[in-house]
């Protein structure tokens, strides 16, 4: 008891260096606990990109690049559907709903899907949130579009302006003889839909009908034309499905996927995403280091407070073996600094962290569409946390181990 | 009479950058004695007393403190009889800057509980022995030990060493720090409140002129040879 309270007399005698090496130790707590709730917030965030969707369809490749362009709209489809298929796929018994996906075109670097209304109210992100607008509704007209939030943002758009789509993801050819009117504008979601300017089905197929093999055909269409014509895609790029029931999906899928007339491709989107994941895990783990040799390093910084201190006070440690303490009391002393110190540093971390997310939270979620769950720390991060205090201990020992040296050669007065 | 002191064939060698003897051949010290040493500096005093105090062991030899061999007792033992038997007053640096002057004194109870079982109320004992040293109570209280004056730090660590009654004071050139009016003062009091306590007192110090009221004065150098060598 007598030690604690040497060592928090010692501490308190010593305000500015204490103090600034607590605060080191305090943002290198926050620093990692903020990385880990970055890191458990973004992979929940992107393991929530898509959520409510039972089985996505497409050509035959892999499914994480089925996921890739379907979902992520990264990367392009090797193949299409054909609509004869989706439609056989889409009239099974089993299948609830069914969301055509068609992909190709882009506006100004962002990705243009074709879908139907329904998408709007199907597609779900982080535990079944729907996508709103903020302005304007899904379109109803052949040449209505609806724009994700950066897109909107990013371009200036607002409801009534026109817009023109190009032909392929990176050409200068435009569909400029028919231009769209932005009828919707979504709220963010942090999810590829912000990144995403919607048409419907019929007017990738309108905009497409006077083409042949990439290049605009010599007898154009007019957009007034075109609305009188028969609209039906002949092929989709992939498709969202929901089954009737989560029992039927795993046969849904395997009907699909031996689906005699085409080669197709169905995936769990939940499955597909923790594999996609697992590849871009490497960065995460590249924090997670980072952060942890940051911690490391004001630990060190700590020791070396402690050694550069021990010079000055060989008297005091002399004078302590003088009344009658122990090698190892003084030794004790030491480490029981570097422990309230370590203490002290990771209450204050923790004070930092949650402080700094209950301040920026909303931010984040604002600008990144990441969300941040306040959560007390996990039993991994407690186990950190008492690591630190510990790791703060053991790295003490060196300073305190020369102390206990010192005062052995010292005796009780020390030797100039 | 009981010794309180003896040291018999004692030689202990340090081995620094020039190698160091110290020879006691024989050293009886009285119990209730107050002995003052006079030595130079260079003639092994901090040496003889870190001996005395169980801090160092000799190579050679044997020394007795109230009765206990010091070399058939374990490291801890000697620190502990140490902590218990001996109070030590030092030229300066006495005191622990961050702690209260009342709480330096207290800190020597913490490692001698029996000297701490001694005492009913171990702060007035301390306070008492401060206002027998004349020092003011609120300043022993309330001053920081840093705001005290050469002297002031002094008395208080006279007052740690005598706390709880301890059979030994070990003091080295307690008074050198202080000007030539202090240091008969301190001197008077410092004897006082020893003989009261019933402790023996051994001082060392480079002043003959402090000699006069001790009970016996012995040249450092007529009972320790000393031998330096470069290694």
């Amino acid at each position: 008891m007598i030690l604690l309270r040497l060592a928090l007399k010692s501490l308190l005698s010593r305000t500015v260096t204490v103090s600034l090496t607590i605060f080191a130790i305090a943002l290198s707590v926050a620093l990692f606990l903020g990385v880990e709730k970055l890191r458990t917030g973004a992979k929940a965030s992107f393991a929530d990109t898509i959520s409510g969707t039972d089985l996505i369809v497409g050509a035959r490749s892999g499914g994480v690049q089925l996921l890739l362009y379907s979902v992520f709209r990264v990367g392009n489809a090797t193949n299409n559907v054909t609509w004869q298929s989706y439609q056989d796929i889409a009239n099974r018994p089993e299948v609830n709903w069914s969301v055509p996906l068609s992909l190709g075109d882009s506006h100004r670097g962002f990705r243009v899907l074709g879908t139907t209304p329904e998408f709007f109210e199907r597609y779900k992100y982080r535990g079944g949130r729907s996508v709103d607008f903020t302005d304007g509704t899904a379109f109803s007209d052949l040449f209505d579009a609806v724009v994700g939030a950066d897109v909107a943002a990013a371009l200036g758009y607002q409801l009534g302006d026109q817009i023109v789509v190009s032909h392929g993801v990176a050409s200068f050819t435009e569909h400029d003889d028919k231009p769209f009117q932005i009828s919707g504008v979504l709220k963010k979601t942090g999810t590829p839909v912000d990144r995403t300017v919607f048409v419907s089905l019929e007017a990738i197929e309108a905009i497409h009908i006077d083409w042949q093999g990439g290049g605009r055909a010599q007898n154009t269409i007019s957009a007034d034309e075109v609305r009188q014509m028969q609209l039906t895609p002949k092929a989709v790029t992939a498709a969202m499905i929901g089954t009737n029931t989560r029992l039927q999906i795993f046969g849904l899928q395997r009907w699909i996927n031996e689906y005699a007339q085409e080669p197709l491709l169905a995936i769990l989107p939940g499955v597909a995403l923790s594999e996609l994941w697992s590849l871009i895990g490497v960065a995460e783990s590249a924090l997670v280091a980072v952060s942890v040799m940051v911690v490391i390093t004001a630990l060190l910084g700590m020791a070396a407070m402690i050694f550069s201190g021990l010079n000055e006070r060989r008297r005091e440690m002399a004078l302590l073996r003088a009344i009658g303490a122990r090698p190892w009391t003084v030794m004790l002393l030491l480490t029981t600094e570097a422990a309230l110190m370590s203490l002290t540093a990771v209450a204050l971390g923790m004070g930092l962290l949650y402080t700094g997310l209950w301040v920026a939270r909303s931010r984040i979620d604002a600008a990144f569409g990441l969300y941040i769950e306040i959560t007390p720390p996990s039993p991994r991060e407690w186990l950190v946390l008492c690591g630190v205090i510990l790791s703060g201990i053991i790295v003490s020992l060196l300073p305190a181990i020369r102390a206990y040296f010192l005062s052995l050669a010292d005796g009780m007065q020390v030797k100039h | 009479m009981k010794a309180a002191i003896e040291l018999k064939d004692v030689a202990f060698t340090w081995q620094g950058r020039t190698q160091f003897t110290l020879s006691v051949p024989n050293l009886d010290v009285v119990e209730g004695e107050k002995l003052f040493l006079l030595g130079q500096s260079g003639t092994g005093k901090s040496t003889l007393l870190s001996l005395i105090c169980g801090i160092t062991q000799p190579q050679r030899g044997t020394v007795v403190v109230d009765g206990v061999d010091l070399a058939a007792l374990r490291p801890s033992a000697r620190d502990r009889l140490r902590a218990e038997r001996i109070g030590v007053i030092f030229q300066m640096f006495n005191l622990l800057p961050y702690a209260s002057p009342l709480e330096n004194i207290l800190l020597q109870l913490s490692f001698a509980p029996e000297r701490r079982k001694r005492l009913g109320n171990a702060q007035d004992e301390a306070l008492r022995l401060t206002a027998a040293l004349g020092l003011d109570d609120q300043l022993v209280l309330n001053a920081q030990t840093t705001e005290l004056s050469i002297g002031q730090q002094q008395r208080v660590a006279a007052a740690r060493a005598l706390i709880g009654r301890p059979q030994l004071i070990i003091a080295d050139e307690p008074t050198s720090a202080l000007d030539a009016n202090s240091q008969t003062a301190f001197l008077d009091l410092l004897m006082a409140q020893a003989e009261e306590a019933g402790a023996t007192l051994v001082m060392v110090s480079h002043d003959a002129r402090l000699a006069n009221s001790f009970d016996r004065t012995l040249d450092l150098a007529d009972i320790a040879s000393t031998k330096r060598r470069a290694s």
